[in-house]
């Protein structure tokens, strides 16, 4: 009755990845692997505080024996298991799914995806000019967060961190079918309209900027949004007693964007409407010193 | 209803002194003169009892450490308080006279483990969003929620089982749940004879509180009375969370021991997985307790009546320490009213908006011959006050920490540098302290914290190295290289009697019904309480356009709404024997006919709190803002703007 329970100890599972041993607690994933030999796997889909939805594909890798490439992000390591992440086979599906990707979708805020598409030697244009690409506007249609939809690569964490994964607000669901579907309100409404309460943890875990703060959002159209003058504090949120782990993104003396820690015991990186936007109030200036 | 922009608060970036009856800008010098001038005046004139502090529930520990050191050695009396008063006071009385630690004893994580999760006067889905996710983990992983509330709310609408219970009669409920527990044969024999007394005079107080009688009090029906006892008393883990429902009463340190009564009965407490806890409503006021910024105890939760406890502090101070508890909040307010108090040092309070019965309050505070307010805006009580000092804002231009409701000290970090001259407020405090002879020089914030980790045994493994790497630590931690479980009272469950200590015992309680009482005047219960989006008096959270806001409202059920004629957005006139106000309509079918329910998040609009009522609970001295009778009258048309 005393005591704290503790999980039961969990055996080791050796696995080669790339030719090296590596030995994981049993249950890591194939990605768990790689990131304990320093090896960076792109991600798009995968989200440290949600189930893996396999929707991406860009974490593919290949295992011996497997007839089909696997996500190393859902994967789990399995005794004995030979893998291989940088085979030809690997680069080359990784490749199609980022020109896929780039060729329909706006990647500019998609953190590494440049990056990603000149290491596989991706041409997202090789499709021609007639190639299909979302073009949607952006939906501004309230004053905390925006919508863009064009830079939206459905990989449906943001409808799991909303549903019952995380917030259990169940705001938005996918509408839709195939080239059509979208991430969207109930009869896609605007957001004041609809169930959303403006937790902002879809923002959290968005992977592409298709959700962002409307001041990022302001300030990219602006031109002034620049990540390399900012800085990152974790601090404490100043409503309720709950004490949520805030980490405020600073550009110029000025709160642009709120996140929360992912590992952290408090929030596991979510927050509230006050916690995400309620900072407002300590850069309320006089006109005059503003 | 259209939404709505409310008036905003700007910071205050230059010092404020008060001139000819109107406020002027001054320079910092000029500023900290003549606030320690005023304190020091009044001392020379009425002793040192003529000064009271105001400590800020939203500043960090260590601000709320050098508050009250400032009362107690440089002014040299107790007088120290803070908002904590208008919330969780009785839960920390409460829980302090069972167990001798006025915190939470449980965890957020093990929420997510429990078998049953009881929330009691508590609408953590809107108040405590992030606290809700671990129940929600909770409910995922099989859990059964079960809600008492007057109110349907969002947190009720999650629950296996909502016991829509009438406004102030939680007393009769839990003795009613616990008579249950006793002739059903549910009662933890064990842990009640070892860990316990008192138990046969409360199995005999709460024979009466049959299910029916219960019922008729209550309104709660029997068989939802039942289930609960059932449902609590046989889980292996449970955990029993309230917040303001309960405490916002006249007898709500009573409300909180009948809470309390209950984890005894089923053993409920000290074991992982079960406990009691209570959410606080401000980032820091668990921590201002903690620090000592109460009238009744020396930082580390260590009481004032304890000589050996002062003498520690006399030695490390160097001041005698006023033997006797100080004055509370409320009692503050009436000694400003008959002249005992005639100086005030208000830091980050607004008690002119957040206390109940705000022209009450006005009226004292006017009296009072000097009032410092040292605030990161200029508040109502900033716009009151002789002297006004511009802080730095502490969550994010400030070093410190936090300590939150699962009793977790958490660093606080500046992130940003404050507006104008406005200073930290720590560095405020010691330049006053310095003008009335008190050479204080903290270089840092954990100066400040190493200063108080070697007073209080229960914070003194935290060094801010730890609590970075550790993600936060909760107290007790008695030493640097060790963690204590997450829950608290462990030793209840202690087979050597040595080791369990002081048994903890269960209080006889009696009903006593809402001040304010329903007549044919007055004959509709108004509860109060926060939404989603607000916070408080909307000083900070009136700073951003929050889509969901649509301003204060008087919410009705729609039987309410037929019976007086009245559609949703329609202005309506609200009476109480205090006061008058004008609000629209918004009708909320989670209410039930005769009760209504109003935020006080925008009081330069609706002045919600000038309809409650100051009755207090004589323990803890916090208001029954939970509990006013008022009448809903249809405006004539001539009345509508």
């Amino acid at each position: 009755m005393r005591g704290v329970p503790v999980e039961p100890p969990r055996r080791l599972v050796e696995i080669t990845v790339d030719g090296e041993t590596v030995r994981v607690p049993e249950g890591s994933t194939i990605l768990d692997a790689c990131a304990s030999l320093g090896k960076d796997i792109p991600t798009l889909c995968y989200g440290d505080t949600l189930t893996p939805k396999n929707a991406c594909r860009v974490c593919v890798v290949e295992v011996e024996g497997a007839r089909t490439l696997a996500p190393a992000c859902s994967r789990k390591a399995e005794p004995g298991m030979v893998v291989g992440t940088d085979t030809e086979r690997v680069r080359h599906s990784r490749k199609v799914v980022l020109e896929l990707l780039a060729s329909s979708v706006d990647l500019s805020t998609t953190p590494r995806a440049q990056e990603w598409i000149e290491e596989y030697g991706a041409d997202p244009d090789r499709f021609g000019p007639d190639a299909e690409r979302l073009d949607r506007p952006a939906k501004v249609d309230n004053d905390l967060y925006v919508r863009d939809y064009d830079k939206c690569i459905l990989c449906y964490k943001c409808v799991d961190a909303c549903g019952e994964q995380w917030q259990n607000t169940f705001a938005i669901a996918v509408a839709g079918r195939g080239f059509d579907a979208t991430i969207s309100t109930e009869f896609d409404a605007p957001l004041p309209d609809s169930a959303c309460v403006y937790c902002g943890n879809c923002i959290e875990v968005c992977p592409t900027g298709a959700l962002s703060f409307k001041t990022e959002y302001d300030m990219r159209q602006e031109g002034t949004w620049d990540e390399s003058r900012q800085t990152q504090v974790t601090t404490i949120c100043s409503y309720c007693g709950v004490g949520c782990n805030v980490t405020l993104h600073v550009q110029d003396n000025r709160i642009v964007k709120v996140t929360s820690p992912h590992d952290n015991p408090v929030t596991h990186g979510n927050l509230c409407i006050k916690g995400r936007f309620g900072f407002q109030h300590v850069q309320n200036l006089p006109a005059k010193e503003a | 209803m259209k939404r709505r922009r409310s008036e905003r608060y700007e910071r205050l970036t230059h010092p404020l002194i008060r001139e000819d009856g109107v406020l002027r800008r001054a320079t910092w010098e000029e500023a900290l003169d003549k606030a320690a001038e005023g304190f020091r005046r009044n001392i020379e004139r009425h002793g040192p009892d003529a000064f009271c502090m105001l400590a800020c529930a939203r500043s960090t520990n260590e601000l709320n450490y050098v508050a009250q050191k400032f009362t107690r050695v440089v002014i040299g009396n107790n007088n120290v308080d803070s908002c904590n008063r208008t919330c969780h006071a009785p839960s920390v009385a409460g829980l302090a006279a069972v167990f001798g630690s006025g915190g939470g004893t449980s965890s957020y994580e093990e929420v997510e483990h429990a078998d049953v999760i009881v929330m009691w006067g508590s609408s953590a889905r809107e108040a405590h969003p992030i606290f809700f996710q671990h129940v929600l983990k909770g409910i995922r992983n099989g859990a059964r929620l079960i809600a008492v509330d007057p109110r349907r709310t969002s947190t009720a609408q999650w629950a296996d089982l909502w016991l829509g219970i009438n406004v102030g009669t939680d007393i009769p409920l839990a003795n009613a749940v616990a008579r249950e527990i006793i002739h059903a044969g549910l009662v933890n024999t064990t842990f009640v004879e070892r860990a316990t007394e008192g138990y046969e005079e409360f199995a005999a107080a709460v024979e009466p509180w049959t299910l029916e009688a219960a019922e008729k009090v209550t309104g709660v029906p029997a068989d939802a009375i039942r289930e609960l006892a059932h449902a609590y008393a046989t889980a292996d883990r449970a955990q029993l969370v309230w917040t303001l429902g309960i405490t916002e009463h006249h007898n709500a340190t009573d409300n909180v021991r009948a809470l309390i009564n209950l984890a005894l009965l089923t053993g409920h407490v000290g074991r992982y997985g079960s406990g009691l806890a209570p959410l606080r409503g401000q980032n820091n006021v668990q921590g201002g307790g903690d620090m000592g910024a109460i009238p009744n105890r020396l930082p580390g939760f260590q009481d004032i009546l304890d000589p050996e406890v002062r003498a520690k502090f006399e030695a490390a101070w160097g001041v005698p320490i006023q033997p006797r508890y100080g004055l509370n909040l409320t009692q503050m307010l009436e000694a400003m009213g008959d002249g005992r108090i005639t100086t005030a040092y208000v830091i980050g309070e607004n008690p002119v908006q957040s206390e109940a019965d705000t022209l009450h309050t006005i009226k004292r505070m006017s009296m009072l011959d000097h009032l410092v307010v040292q605030d990161i805006f200029l508040t109502k009580t900033a716009q009151m006050a002789d002297v006004v000092l511009p802080a730095a804002a502490a969550w994010c231009e400030s070093e410190g920490t936090f300590t939150n409701s699962e009793r977790r000290v958490q660093r606080v970090r500046k992130a940003l540098n404050p507006p104008g001259e406005a200073r930290d407020d720590i560095e405020i405090i010691c330049e006053i302290a310095r003008r009335l002879g008190h050479d204080w020089r903290y270089e840092s914030a954990e100066e400040v914290w190493n200063e108080l980790r070697s007073l209080s045994p229960i914070h003194r493994g935290m060094t801010y190295e730890r609590l970075e790497r550790l993600q936060g630590i909760q107290w007790p931690c008695y030493s640097e290289d060790t963690l204590e479980p997450p829950y608290l009272h462990g030793r209840l469950w202690e087979t050597d009697p040595a080791k369990r200590g002081k048994p903890a015992p269960f209080a006889v309680l009696k009903h006593s019904p809402p001040v304010d009482t329903l007549t044919d005047e007055y004959p509709i219960r108004l509860t109060t309480g926060r939404r989603l989006d607000s916070y408080n008096t909307g000083v900070q959270s009136s700073g951003f356009d929050s889509p969901l806001r649509k301003g204060e409202t008087i919410d009705l059920c729609p039987e309410d709404a037929e019976r007086l004629g009245v559609r949703e957005g329609e202005k309506v006139r609200i009476t109480s024997r205090r006061a008058s106000v004008v609000a629209p309509v918004r009708i909320d079918p989670g209410l039930r006919p005769g009760l209504a329910f109003m935020t006080f998040h925008f009081p330069d609009e609706v002045d919600t709190n000038s309809l409650t009522i100051e009755a207090t609970c004589p323990v803890a001295g916090t208001a029954e803002y939970k509990a006013a009778a008022i009448r809903v009258e249809k405006l004539e048309p001539a009345q509508i703007r």
